[in-house]
């Protein structure tokens, strides 16, 4: 059966790919290729960090009663990947290789640390506390993929 | 981080606290290559000389122990989920003790003085002390319950019979016993000081950064649950043999011979699956730690199968200069390159990690290649790199090697400690700047 943890952490692993490629790309100087990957790859990040902040943070907020607790803290830590995200598109258009790099790497460990707080931490949390509201969580994620198309980005096409 | 507390940044210990062992460690290298130049080439290359003992203490203590203490402190909170108590004032004390501990230790052998070694003695044995007390106190509160942790454990039970071995040795060199220990002690302090505290350290602790920072699969399921007691298990064993009259003579050293071989393709299994999890690895982009892993895990498979081949080959363990050879192996090949590895990713992600926890004011912050050069890193590596061939090419003409090895060690230590100093700097100027804004 599927768990909202699983929702979630696929597509951890899909805009880990797509980030990848960028970094590529722009290492081999191939900017257009690096832009494309790169505007799929903040996508698929925004995608992701709406359906956490619209259905599974209310949602654990209401439960634990705790607006101010972890879920607060992804939402800090979300805003500063957004942050690293611009400043990567914009080095893409000055065309700053270095630049990008760095702020590549700086969002990589980002990423890895916040993703294992939340595989490890958050959806297990989630698994347990909204048990019973799941079913209706899992169909309110699938409602907003359809809703930004997400699912032309299905694994076979990364 | 598999504890609810640790999403909250609030955990790591101030960033003043694994700095302070990070920019000391360097300057012990450099401390290192001035008693290579002041001992000249035909010291060096024996194992009893006071020169080649201050030199290897001040690379094992100074050098190595002091970053792993550092790194450490800043792991027990942040990977284990237990935080060490009052963090600033443990780690000043430990950091003080271990610094003058090791000057006093180099200085009194070279020097052949005492009563130096006594005070170091004293010194070092109250740091490591507080350290091993501290970590075991963080450790049995570990939220976490995985291969790292169980590695620290066994690393810090490691540094305790080290520390102690250490300790009784010194306690024989300045003349506090009449009665006078077999060599075979060395060779067990020896043992439990590189493989069981660094060895298993850097083992317990690549399961869980080489795939969070390469990119590479995990560690297979059976090496991060058995090794490191495999390990310790054949450690415990050989230094029984080695030192308590079990078996004859001859048994013994067969068993020894076999025992230490089964530890040194222990490490070198290790070595090889490192390898070939970063071969795997999904990010494909060059990057100096990596580099200074390959380097490392190159270094150690090396030292295991040269261990491997004198205990096939006599002839070669009574070399003069086997001993010499395996320890630069190790010591300056495998711990000093996966130190200097992951400090270009530790100092730049700290510094950053503390900037952006105190960025009220919303500024820019500075990525973390602006934080740490990577032109500069990437010359380190390369002076690193030289200077670890030189240190092998010492062996066979040390009148012409031994010179430029140490003048290139010192620098690339120096290039270290300043690369280390100017993330420090960047860190100052922002909070400076933040400060101003908020």
């Amino acid at each position: 059966m599927e768990k909202i943890s699983g929702a979630f952490s696929s597509d951890h692993v899909r805009c880990d790919e797509l980030f990848f490629r960028s970094e590529e790309h722009v290492q081999r100087h191939e900017w257009w290729r690096a832009k494309e990957m790169l505007t799929r790859f903040i996508d698929e990040m925004n995608g992701h960090f709406l359906k956490e902040e619209n259905i599974l943070f209310p949602a654990l907020e209401k439960h634990t009663a705790n607006a101010a607790g972890p879920t607060q803290v992804m939402r800090l830590e979300h805003d500063d990947m957004r942050q690293l995200m611009k400043d990567m598109q914009d080095d893409i258009e000055t065309q700053d290789a270095d630049h990008f790099l760095g702020s590549s790497e700086t969002l990589l460990i980002m990423m890895r640390q916040h993703n294992t707080k939340e595989e490890n931490i958050l959806y297990p949390m989630a698994d347990n506390v909204l048990a019973g509201d799941q079913g209706e969580i899992l169909a309110r994620i699938h409602e907003h993929e359809e809703k930004r198309g997400m699912s032309r980005w299905n694994k076979n096409e990364c | 981080m598999t504890t609810q507390s640790g999403l909250s940044l609030t955990q790591a210990p101030p960033l003043s606290v694994p700095l302070r062992f990070f920019l000391t460690a360097p300057l012990f290298g450099i401390l290192a290559a001035v008693v290579f130049i002041g001992s000249g080439p035909d010291t060096l290359l024996s194992r009893w000389t006071a020169a080649t003992l201050a030199a290897t203490h001040l690379m094992t203590l100074g050098y190595a122990s002091l970053v792993m203490v550092g790194a450490i402190s800043q792991m027990l909170p942040v990977l284990v989920g237990a935080p060490m108590p009052r963090p600033l004032l443990v780690s000043t004390i430990i950091h003080i003790l271990l610094t003058l501990g090791t000057l006093m230790l180099a200085g009194g052998l070279l020097l052949d003085n005492n009563e130096a070694i006594q005070i170091a003695m004293l010194l070092l044995g109250s740091g490591f002390l507080l350290f091993i007390t501290v970590s075991i106190f963080c450790l049995t509160r570990a939220k976490a319950h995985n291969s790292t942790v169980s590695g620290m454990w066994l690393a810090v039970g490691s540094l305790l019979v080290a520390v102690a071995l250490g300790l009784r040795l010194a306690a024989e060199h300045i003349g506090y016993f009449d009665t006078v220990l077999s060599k075979s002690w060395t060779d067990v302090h020896l043992a439990w000081s590189l493989v069981g505290w660094m060895g298993i350290l850097v083992i317990g602790v690549a399961y869980e950064v080489v795939p969070m920072f390469q990119m590479t699969p995990r560690y297979p399921q059976w090496m991060q649950r058995w090794l490191t007691k495999l390990i310790l298990a054949g450690l415990v064993l050989w230094a029984c043999i080695s030192l308590l009259p079990i078996v004859n003579p001859a048994t013994q050293a067969l068993l020894m011979g076999a025992l230490s071989s089964a530890l040194a393709t222990s490490l070198a299994l290790f070595a090889g699956t490192t390898l070939y999890l970063q071969r795997r690895r999904r990010r494909r982009l060059k990057d100096v730690t990596l580099q200074f892993w390959h380097l490392a895990m190159y270094s150690l498979l090396a030292c295991a199968l040269l261990w491997i081949a004198g205990q096939l080959w006599p002839a070669l363990a009574n070399w003069q200069k086997f001993g010499y050879l395996l320890g630069t192996l190790f010591i300056a090949g495998f711990v000093v390159s996966v130190i200097n590895g992951m400090l270009y990713k530790i100092v730049p992600f700290l510094v950053w990690l503390h900037l952006q926890s105190q960025n009220s004011a919303r500024i820019k912050l500075p990525n973390m290649k602006e934080i740490i050069l990577n032109r500069w890193a990437q010359r380190q590596f390369y002076l690193h790199g030289l200077s670890l061939l030189l240190f092998l090419c010492t062996v066979f003409k040390p009148i012409w090697f031994l010179y430029p090895l140490a003048i290139l060690f010192a620098f690339s230590s120096l290039l270290l400690f300043l690369n280390i100093y100017s993330a420090l700097r960047v860190y100052k100027k922002v909070r400076v700047h933040q400060e101003n804004c908020a």
